[in-house]
């Protein structure tokens, strides 16, 4: 906003007058090395900030201190100085026994907490033994057909004592409720244990697509566990409303904040219609966002969600509830700006995404494996990822302060820039009617792959530079790196595993389980308490969502 | 180039991944480079895709593949082409498919592998080099 006040406020003359007497002569002598620097959402940088380009920043409205109102700086008043952030490997492979076995090491070697990546039959409903899922059991993640892999899953591990992240959408209910009956079969109390369900189902018609049903009554699971887990896991996080996916899909860092808060709001809208009060469910949704290589756009971004979730969390639903207003969030580096070509280059690029991670006051944080852009990572390239974090943490000093970074103009600036831009979105989106109405217009859908596109011009223009890709290539690279290979017997193991569950288990239950789910289904009860019978019963994950599927369909893109 | 005929191809996306970004991208730099696209969705077995590109009559088909699948969907795709006589239609991989898995995929039938990195313009080239002229 250009106007007369701005234009001659002292520090603008004062910015005049370093062009003309000091940059003019030197960029005569020197010109720079191009005509525009851009972030890696292919945002306009200037070359420099200063107090002009934070005129109407107000200290105490936009910046405020860390524990308060809006949380720019943070949600906690010392910052990590009281507790480091939670270092929370992402990890599934193979059969339960292995992944098992992978949790046990990483808790081993000092990770704080775990993360469960399932394969995509699991992700998409399917047992280990539909023909679907040939070729794919325990590729992307552990293969989990029933409770009886779930069981094997968590063998050893407390779950009242040790926090578990699970990354499962469509299914999440499902998975959840096995989840809590291992649990309970450990003596753990619902009372007590604590952890995260992704069930950010809207985040999958947007970008990462692993969806079963429609929408509407895919969001009506994803509310019924927001209710279940208020009334009897409360200390449990039924949903981390993710932006890692959307931006990983192609979107830019603005777009990545804006969808991934518009579908925050989007839930907790659904939740109060639902009847759920506000702050009985909202302090226990956390978010993902993804840390990408363009540093100050990513702690700018990350400052921004903060802020703009506090002001609509009051503004919007008129809450004045601190853990309602404190927006909590998963960080995990971006897998897309892995490379393949000098594949050690990748742990420098992942050191740098973590440390925007965490100058962006991140809860925990996931460091990607050298190796991703191969296959999974090997035990030492997971290895390594950890050790990142915990040098991060221990020897560089940037845990000592709180928001260090807060005051910088650039960052600052980039902040308000950051917020201003997910408004716009807002406003586009609440004009089409909420996020569901804008997902089935396709409208965040065919802005993520229209960036996408850009990036990938912009990639081979050579603006965007990736090195060892197209700069810096080499022709005879060094060794190649070893890769971790899921045996094609894994599925084998599970079919025999999903086979000797099905003969052991009371069928009659079973159906029972079922028929009383697909009712709850129909009726618009909560189905957690069918689900969780059901999965007692060892129902199988394929069985349970073939029943889901009999009442509510099947979800169908539209083309665009 | 090929005379006359403009180069059509399907993209295909196999398998149970839904990571789409890959697939949309080269669709678009493909139609850019005015080649005839044709994206088949997500979710298609080796079947459907054969079947696709039957019907569409593709001199090539890109699969994109991330999940790790590739060793059973990739030769699948080529000898379902083949069993329908579609000799010449060329199988283009893209993806992650590690160092080792590739041998195995060109002796399948598969023409060229590409790793994440590549630049559009060097998939355009290769089809331009590599799709047989017809009439």
């Amino acid at each position: 906003m250009a106007d007369t006040k701005e234009i001659s406020s002292p520090a603008e003359t004062e910015v005049e007058r370093w062009e003309e007497e000091t940059l003019n002569p030197a960029l005569e002598k020197h010109p720079e090395r191009k005509n525009s620097f851009q972030t890696v959402s292919l945002e306009e940088v200037n070359r420099l900030y200063t107090p002009a380009d934070i005129e109407n920043i107000e200290f105490t409205r936009d910046i405020s201190f860390p524990g308060e109102f809006p949380y720019t700086r943070g949600i906690h008043a010392t910052g990590y100085r009281g507790k480091l952030w939670t270092m929370r490997q992402f990890a599934g492979f193979s059969t339960p026994e292995e992944t098992n076995a992978r949790f046990r090491y990483l808790l081993e070697h000092g990770q704080t907490g775990l993360s469960v990546a399932y394969d995509l039959p699991t992700l998409m409903g399917y047992d280990a033994d539909s023909p679907l899922a040939e070729g794919e059991v325990g590729k992307c993640g552990v293969a989990v057909s029933s409770l009886a892999d779930m069981e094997v899953l968590f063998d050893g591990i407390p779950l009242e004592h040790v926090t578990v992240s699970q990354t499962i959408n469509a299914p999440a209910s499902i998975l959840l409720a096995m989840y809590l009956v291992v649990a309970e079969k450990q003596g753990a109390r619902w009372t007590k244990i604590s952890g995260t369900l992704q069930n950010d189902i809207l985040k999958e018609y947007i970008a990462q697509k692993e969806w079963i049903y429609p929408i509407k009554p895919a969001m009506k699971l994803v509310i019924d566990t927001f209710e279940f887990c208020t009334q009897k896991v409360p200390r449990y996080n039924p949903v981390s409303v993710s932006g890692y996916h959307i931006r990983e899909a192609g979107a830019t860092a603005a777009q990545e904040l804006a969808f991934t808060l518009r579908d925050g709001l989007e839930y907790v809208a659904w939740g109060v219609d639902a009847g759920l009060d506000v702050d009985a469910f909202v302090p226990r949704m956390s978010f993902f966002f993804n840390a990408h290589n363009d540093f100050f756009e990513e702690i700018a971004k990350y400052r921004a969600a903060r802020r703009i979730w506090a002001r609509e969390m009051k503004g919007r639903f008129g809450s004045n509830n601190e853990r309602t207003l404190q927006l909590r969030f998963h960080t995990q580096t971006a897998g897309v700006s892995l490379t393949v070509q000098q594949p050690l280059n990748n742990i420098v690029r992942v050191a740098i995404q973590a440390l925007a991670g965490v100058l962006g006051g991140t809860q925990s944080l996931h460091t990607d494996a050298y190796d991703e852009a191969l296959a999974l990572p090997t035990d030492r390239a997971a290895l390594i990822a950890l050790r990142t974090q915990q040098i991060i943490a221990e020897e560089t000093g940037v845990a000592n302060t709180v928001d260090p970074l807060g005051g910088s103009y650039y960052l600052e600036s980039l902040t308000q820039k950051m917020e201003d831009e997910a408004l716009d979105y807002f406003r586009k989106i609440d004009a089409m009617g909420g996020m569901v109405a804008a997902i089935e217009k396709g409208f965040p859908q065919r802005e993520i792959q229209d960036s996408a596109y850009q990036y990938q011009k912009a990639v081979e223009r050579g603006d965007q530079v990736i090195v060892g890709v197209n700069k810096y290539e080499m022709t005879d690279e060094p060794a190649e790196v070893p890769t971790l290979v899921i045996d094609e017997s894994v599925r084998a193991h599970q079919v025999e595993r999903l086979e000797r569950t099905r003969s052991q288990r009371d069928s009659g239950a079973v159906a029972n389980a079922l028929d009383k789910l697909k009712r709850a289904a129909n009726r618009n009860e909560n189905t957690m308490p069918a689900t969780i019978e059901a999965v007692s019963a060892y129902a199988t994950l394929g069985e349970i969502c073939a029943a889901l599927r009999d009442v509510y369909g099947i979800y169908e893109e539209p083309a665009f | 180039m090929t005379s006359g005929r403009k180069i059509r191809v399907l993209v295909a996306k196999p398998g149970l991944d839904g990571h789409d970004r890959g697939a949309k991208v080269i669709a678009r730099a493909l139609r850019d480079a005015g080649m005839e696209v044709i994206y088949t969705g997500l979710r298609q077995t080796p079947e459907m895709i054969a079947a696709a590109a039957l019907q569409e009559d593709v001199d090539a088909v890109g699969v994109s593949i991330l999940s790790g699948a590739h060793n059973t969907l990739c030769p699948r795709i080529v000898q379902l082409l083949r069993e329908k006589g579609m000799d010449n239609c060329l199988v283009l991989v893209g993806g992650i498919v590690p160092q080792e898995d590739l041998p195995k995929l060109k002796q399948a039938g598969v023409a060229e592998v590409f790793l994440p990195g590549t630049s559009t313009e060097d998939i355009v080239q290769f089809l331009r080099n590599n799709v047989k002229p017809r009439d």
